[in-house]
């Protein structure tokens, strides 16, 4: 069908229009929120001219880390919530911060120093893997529910966390500073060394999402059909959650353990209104993911007020809402689009039903052969009874028709069928009929009736479900317009 | 019970042959007995329909011998050795609602997961394993559908969907769970054609099945189960009214309604007898 891939080409063309438009136009809109007068420090230009081509180390080195991060988070996140377990990395990630407050004690008190990001975050890594443990016991073992489950662990693990915080940052060695920055995440407080680790990181974990790819789509899709082929299912899923657990842990410092979901979630989410591809998908939320992680540590990195984790997140879900008004995959604005279209065609198919049938009608009147095709068409307000339309609706939809050819106007104010639109009533008619046939013959409905329930369904008929109604109707005859089976309305003639 | 000993010396003959044999299977969900010492032979390339009342434990037998459930005891035999060791023999097709039809995969996608065994670890889906797919579905009339995405088709054609990516398993033997349940007519006739072809290639396929009135004329043969095989064989000799008022009467309710209330118990297993294992 080429007319329907023109018109996706056409709605996805006014995505990405849309889409430019939005680019373009943010610094303006940032400008226009009236965010200068906050007492946030805007940069001036030096500096922001410095950070954009990433000419200082230091920023540059955390930019590529948190843009790699978000595209580990986006490809590791679309997994996750295909298999269904969003909230699961909510809960594991609130986990870890006993395991950092633990980490930082134990290391302070061997080591002298509790900063280390290695031990922090393998600290991270032990508490959600117990956390994850912790669901799994309690939704095997209790009658608690899964959501119930998430929750109990989320808080429980959340709460012995800031408790054994409380105890280190009272500690009097260790330099606890930099603590809370795990919680609400900040870049500003990430060594060079932090920021090499989490691309690293971020970048083998991206890479084996990409390399596992068909095995974790078909875990996510049908585990129980992996099962029967052989595939290892419960090492495949613990791998994959592993994977996520390590983008959590090593999304820690950059983003918090409060938002560090966001980065997991809200791209795959927004991926989903543009593609119905899994590999599609995959990539705009891998691209969308690193987007949101490079814009939101380029501000933070211009504002130091900012903390990193907030902008990171508030980027990604500006992406989301765009994609959710403007996305071509069930996104707002395009099915209010559909329906503007649906009650278009509607309007059209329901004119021209009618103009035909008063033809008709007037034809029989005439005792002229009874060709509707040989009758001047109604004037309009002799339209206007048939239906309960309004007289404004009706004389836009005759004048939407004639603009499209199917109608012209004749001297004397009459609407009469062009060739084109006469062949696209007798459709339109045809179809209608057609369905009626059918409702009488396999629906039992009374030929009185049946003009209501063709009246709603007709517009929705396609070639295909013609084609079976007219193998269902053995004395039909093709191409040609029957009769109606009921008294035509004649209102109006 | 005369019968028994002709069955037992079935089931000996059947051991190292028959696509299917099974010998004192139990399967418990929570300790609560959902089959109970099930001993089944069945023929080769024969279509056999599996019956019985709602609970009787027809999706948890096809479940059992996937080893998708856990046996409490039990050995299951597809042409004489384990489930583990004949994988490639074996097609499955669970039920529709087993999966979410809003997954963002095309139909062919779908199917060319039939073959993921095939190609292997870390491999991707070339082109011809696209091409071999976009076949399989043919077979059973939805190559018009290949490209769409899944949550677009009807209910009967995501079955039909399914299906296909069994045929694309090219087992020998196949288990299907309820293909039959809530299709349209179209695909209900492309699943009876299926089934002959597949018959006429020497297949096995095994139907969980809930229309007692297509039974006679879809199948060759019959399992009827109520927690355990109230009979199996032929429709012709099997399929008799006093066999189905035993599979389907009341008979039962005392024992199901004992067994419920020691699953209630404390310190029993709780929750529901469907779902299995994850």
């Amino acid at each position: 069908m080429p007319g329907s891939s023109i018109k996706r080409m056409v709605s996805q063309g006014w995505g990405w229009i849309a889409a430019a438009a939005w680019v373009w136009f943010w610094p303006e809109l940032a400008h226009a929120g009236g965010l200068g007068d906050t007492g946030l420090q805007w940069p001036g230009w030096q500096e922001l001219l410095r950070v954009l081509t990433l000419r200082d180390y230091n920023t540059r080195v955390v930019i590529v880390g948190t843009t790699l991060l978000g595209l580990a988070a986006g490809l590791s996140g679309t997994f996750l919530i295909l298999r269904k377990r969003a909230l699961l990395s909510d809960t594991l990630s609130h986990a870890t911060l006993p395991g950092i407050a633990l980490a930082f004690i134990l290391m302070t008190v061997f080591f002298g120093d509790g900063k280390s990001l290695i031990g922090l975050i393998a600290g991270a890594a032990v508490f959600a893997v117990l956390g994850t443990g912790s669901v799994l016991l309690i939704e095997r073992y209790s009658r608690l529910k899964d959501d119930a489950a998430l929750g109990v662990v989320l808080s429980v693990y959340f709460g012995l966390g800031i408790a054994i915080m409380g105890i280190a940052t009272r500690m009097e060695t260790g330099n606890s500073a930099g603590l809370t920055s795990f919680i609400y995440g900040k870049t500003a407080s990430m060594l060079l060394s932090d920021a090499l680790l989490i691309a690293v990181t971020a970048f083998v974990a991206a890479l084996l999402c990409l390399l596992f790819f068909k095995e974790f789509s078909l875990v996510c899709f049908d585990a129980d059909f992996a099962l029967t082929q052989g595939w290892p299912v419960a090492r495949l899923d613990f791998f994959m959650m592993s994977l996520v657990v390590v983008v959590t842990v090593v999304g820690l410092q950059a983003v918090g353990l409060i938002l560090v979901v966001a980065l997991l979630i809200i791209p795959p989410s927004t991926a989903r209104f543009w593609s119905r591809r899994l590999s599609v998908m995959l990539v705009l939320s891998a691209v969308f993911g690193a987007l949101s992680g490079m814009i939101g540590a380029a501000i933070s990195a211009l504002m130091a007020n900012l903390p990193a984790g907030a902008v990171i997140v508030m980027t990604a879900s500006s992406l989301f809402f765009f994609s959710l008004v403007f996305g071509t995959n069930g996104g707002l604005l395009q099915m209010a689009l559909d329906r503007w279209r649906l009650g278009k065609k509607v309007m059209h198919e329901n004119l021209l039903r009618e103009l035909y049938e008063w033809q008709e009608i007037a034809a029989q009147r005439s005792g002229a052969a009874a060709d509707a095709a040989r009758i001047d068409g109604p004037r309009l307000e002799e339209l206007l009874p048939r239906r309960s339309w309004s007289f404004h609706d009706l004389q836009k939809g005759l004048r939407q028709l004639i603009r499209r050819g199917w109608l012209r106007l004749s001297p004397e104010g009459r609407y009469v069928f062009t060739p084109d639109g006469l062949l696209q009533a007798r459709a339109v008619v045809r179809k209608h009929r057609l369905w009626e046939a059918y409702l009488i013959a396999y629906a039992d409905t009374a030929p009185g009736q049946v003009d209501w329930g063709a009246d709603t369904i007709e517009h929705v008929i396609d070639e295909r479900i013609i084609a079976e109604l007219e193998a269902g109707l053995p004395d039909w005859t093709p191409k040609a317009v029957p009769e109606s089976p009921h008294e035509l309305i004649r209102s109006g003639v | 019970m005369s019968n028994l000993s002709e069955s037992e010396n079935m089931a000996d003959a059947g051991q190292e042959t028959a696509p299917i044999w099974i010998n004192d299977l139990t399967v418990a969900y929570h300790r609560k007995p959902v089959l109970w010492d099930v001993n089944l032979v069945l023929p080769e390339g024969k279509l056999v329909a599996v019956i019985g009342p709602n609970g009787a434990g027809k999706s948890t037998l096809i479940k059992a011998i996937l080893g998708l459930v856990p046996k409490a005891t039990g050995d299951i035999r597809i042409y004489g050795r384990s489930y583990e060791a004949q994988r490639r023999l074996v097609g499955y097709v669970p039920q529709r609602e087993s999966v979410d039809w809003d997954f963002p995969v095309s139909a062919t996608d779908v199917v060319a997961m039939g073959l993921y065994g095939k190609i292997g670890w870390l491999k991707p889906v070339s082109r011809r394993h696209r091409e071999q797919a976009v076949e399989e579905l043919r077979k059973v009339g939805m190559e018009a559908y290949a490209d769409r995405q899944i949550s677009q088709l009807s209910g009967g054609q995501q079955q039909r969907v399914f299906l296909a990516r069994a045929l694309a398993q090219d087992a020998q033997v196949y288990f299907m769970d309820e293909p039959f349940a809530g299709v349209d007519v179209a695909t209900e006739k492309a699943i009876v054609a299926l089934l002959k072809e597949l018959k006429t290639a020497g297949k096995t396929c095994v139907v969980v099945h809930h229309d007692l009135q297509t039974v006679t004329t879809y199948f060759d043969h019959v399992v009827l189960l109520n927690m355990r095989v109230v009979a199996a064989g032929p429709v012709e000799e099997v399929f008799t009214e006093e066999n189905l008022k035993k599979t389907y009467g009341g008979k039962l309710t005392l024992l199901s309604q004992a067994l419920h209330k020691y699953a209630q118990q404390p310190g029993i297993g709780t929750g529901g007898t469907k779902g299995g294992h994850r």
